[in-house]
């Protein structure tokens, strides 16, 4: 069949609903764009807990404690799903991490700020966690079936992820006037951060509407930005908190909250690694492969010695 | 000694009775670790009762190019669904 035959009923199996898999024919750029989205995507879900990781030794109480371990441990299984999600794309998960280590994969700028204060925790929880939640719902009907059933499974735990965030939130928000500045603080922070999660405006996406037609992507940067929007006036109206936008005001006509504008030069910078973390993600990745490459050897050379003693004794 | 852990196909029973299931793959040097590695990446809420590993180059997968030929035979026969034959309204537990 001729490669444009094949493109033809490529697309018709796509606009069917028909899942590709992997041993599937699929078009070059197809699976350039989805070995990235996925591989930054597993990247985010790695660095994601670093700045997370930073509280465990000073979480406020022992049950505080547990349930953060236990959200940077689903990070660590989070990015082991995609990570093998898109090794069936053909490319070896030692490459993902040369590319990740060498600063030449993204990852989620989100990453790249600072976690000053026990109350970023609830901060991150709620508003990152749940950014990522609004990305990775329609994720879960991507056309690829591998990466889409990560999702199924990265959705249903990140849900705890969103709650016990809300409730550090709530609790701080509860508590002294000292706890009240410092979960309005965090907010103040982490609010415009994570409206840069949902990536570049529609305008300044020029991918956008090949990984739409090819259902990778099921609603624009744009679209699900504002349902964040949407969504997050009325929580922060349970907590009591202020969220850093005065322009953050509920149009009749589109039957959405307008918002303020996003500062796009802070992200491209951020981007392009100046952000306030960059170089400190990137040397403890670094470092934690490095001085993993030990362990991985000896693990290997322990099963390939038990393996030819297994061998031998059978010959004998 | 080769550099990288291989591939692991990990597949979850999640409860007695019920089939195991692929649930995707992972890296280890070994059978042992790799079922260690399975319980931690993907049943941390207690989704299985009993996992399968198989290394990944060990699995024969048919061509999914080849497919329309490959389950034709199957295609045209019909007669064997129950709803092909035709009874009375009337006859009951059948």
């Amino acid at each position: 069949m001729k490669e444009a035959d094949l493109e033809q009923k490529f697309q018709d199996k796509i606009d069917a609903e028909i899942r590709i898999e992997p041993r599937d024919w699929m078009p070059e750029k197809y699976r350039k764009t989805l070995i990235r989205q996925i591989s930054q995507h597993a990247h985010s879900e790695i660095v994601g807990m670093l700045p997370e990781g930073n509280w465990i030794s000073r979480a406020p109480s022992l049950k505080r404690k547990v349930g953060l371990i236990a959200k940077v441990q689903d990070e660590a299984g989070h990015g082991l799903y995609l990570y093998s999600a898109a090794e069936t794309l053909g490319i070896d998960r030692d490459t993902m991490f040369q590319q990740l280590n060498s600063g030449k994969a993204k990852y989620s700028s989100i990453f790249n700020y600072p976690t000053i204060t026990w109350a970023d925790i609830g901060a991150i929880g709620w508003l990152v966690d749940g950014a990522a939640i609004m990305n990775q719902v329609p994720l879960c009907r991507c056309s690829y079936g591998p990466y889409a059933r990560a999702m199924v499974r990265v959705c249903k735990e990140e849900s705890f992820h969103q709650r016990q965030g809300f409730e550090i939130l709530m609790t701080l928000m509860n508590g002294s006037q000292e706890q009240k500045d410092m979960a309005q603080n965090a907010i103040d922070r982490w609010w415009w951060p994570s409206m840069m999660m949902f990536g570049p405006t529609d305008d300044d996406s020029p991918n956008t509407v090949q990984s739409m037609k090819w259902k990778i992507k099921r609603y624009t940067n744009d679209e699900l930005r504002q349902k964040f929007v949407d969504v997050c006036v009325d929580q922060a109206k349970v907590l009591g908190i202020t969220l850093p936008d005065p322009d953050l005001k509920w149009n009749e006509e589109r039957g959405h909250y307008d918002f303020g504008k996003i500062n796009w030069d802070e992200f491209w910078n951020v981007v392009k690694g100046n952000g306030p973390c960059n170089k400190q993600r990137l040397k403890t990745r670094n470092e934690a492969y490095d001085n993993g490459k030990w362990v991985r050897e000896a693990a290997m050379a322990y099963s390939e010695k038990r393996a030819a003693r297994k061998a031998a004794g059978k010959v004998a | 000694m080769s550099n990288t852990w291989p591939l692991w196909e990990v597949f979850i029973r999640s409860k007695q009775g019920i089939h195991h299931k692929h649930v995707g793959s992972l890296h280890a040097p070994d059978e042992e670790v790799a079922i260690e590695n399975a319980r931690d990446v993907y049943t941390r809420r207690q989704e299985g009762v009993s996992i399968w590993v198989v290394e990944s180059k060990n699995i024969t997968a048919s061509n999914p190019e080849d497919s329309d030929a490959f389950y034709e035979p199957a295609k045209d026969k019909i007669y064997r669904h129950p709803t092909f034959y035709d009874l009375p309204d009337e006859l009951k537990h059948i």
